[in-house]
């Protein structure tokens, strides 16, 4: 049995997409998992930075593809964990220098190699994207709980649809419990009514995540990250446990702050 | 309502206008395209029967990720016809 390929889109730029990839990447990876990420977006390469990689690379995507290296060569093992790898994109090429047909041989080589592949697809529906969706098993939709990133998450499912790669399951990242209480922001379950998906994580908004890629350092890491812990129930939920989803709302009351709850 | 003056709370105006918003990039049909679309078919229908035009309803309603076309369309009854 090889590797399940699972692709993160979300049609909008900044919705935090390579955060979601670094931190499922650890968080398989730190249950054991052999996981390779792969970052789709060539030309503007960030995954490396997030997971605190960026020193570390010789070899990217499009040198695999064009045959200047073997694919472990390409495979920049992590600092902290023995079996997470990242493929990293070019920096200095375009999206033009990979096709889906290149995705999908890479990724054919890679299901051998390990247990996890995940792509971190750029922003966008063109031909950076239809790469990263190329290969993938399964595609998860990434969206914020604003008018835009809702607006463009329901396009990208629109066209996995059209193109028959499956309906697609749904995270919800940077939710803001206290603003959803005040009705000044979509709940998870606006969201789930609107894009009429299945839902397989709800990501609160979370100041540690930015610290986190600061030093390169996913939160999925620091076992006290509210973001982390939904991260973690996240990859337990790809592999197929029944995890429930987790109260936001604790935490946020002060009440709970003063009974020590967090 | 009793909070007549207070504006509608920010998030149900985001969740209104991304069902008409989606509804229209799904279909891929513009409302002025829409429009011309109820014209179209109320010309057909009333060539059959006789309808009320005003009281015409046309509109896409969301079922899950699929859309579908639905009207209301009333019909003159046969005694007010009569009568009228």
């Amino acid at each position: 049995m090889g590797a399940q390929v699972i692709t993160i889109a979300s049609g909008k730029g900044g919705v935090g997409k390579t955060t979601a990839v670094a931190n499922l990447a650890v968080a398989l990876a730190a249950d054991g998992a052999r996981v390779a990420c792969i970052d789709g977006d060539i030309g503007l390469r960030n995954l490396d930075v997030v997971m605190g990689l960026e020193n570390r690379i010789v070899y990217d995507v499009v040198d695999v593809i064009e045959g200047r290296c073997r694919l472990r060569q390409a495979m920049i093992r992590d600092k902290r964990l023995p079996e997470l790898y990242l493929i990293p994109a070019a920096q200095t090429r375009d999206k033009s220098a990979v096709t889906p047909s290149d995705m999908i041989r890479l990724c054919n080589e890679l299901r051998a190699e390990v247990d996890w592949v995940i792509i971190d697809s750029p922003a966008g529906i063109e031909r950076g994207f239809k790469n990263s969706i190329a290969a993938a098993d399964r595609v998860i939709i990434l969206t914020n709980p604003e008018v835009s990133a809702v607006r463009d998450a329901d396009r990208v499912i629109g066209i996995l649809e059209a193109e028959e790669k499956g309906t697609p399951t749904l995270i919800i990242n940077r939710l803001n419990p206290v603003m959803v209480k005040q009705h000044d922001m979509l709940s998870a379950d606006d969201v789930l009514d609107l894009l009429a998906i299945k839902l397989i994580g709800i990501v609160p908004e979370d100041e540690g995540v930015i610290v986190g890629s600061n030093r390169g350092n996913p939160v999925a890491l620091d076992p006290k990250s509210r973001a982390g812990q939904a991260f973690r129930n996240i990859a337990k939920r790809l592999k197929g446990e029944t995890v429930p989803f987790m109260d936001l709302e604790a935490g946020t009351s002060l009440w709970s702050r003063l009974m020590g709850r967090k | 309502m009793f909070n007549f003056f207070k504006p509608k709370k920010s998030a149900a105006s985001a969740k209104e206008r991304l069902q008409l918003v989606l509804i229209h990039d799904r279909t891929d049909l513009t409302p002025a395209e829409l429009d011309a679309l109820k014209d179209d078919l109320l010309d057909v229908i009333s060539k059959h029967v006789d309808i009320q035009p005003d009281e015409v309803r046309i509109g896409l309603e969301r079922d899950g990720r699929s859309q579908r076309l639905v009207a209301d369309i009333p019909l003159r009854s046969i005694s007010r016809r009569r009568g009228g």
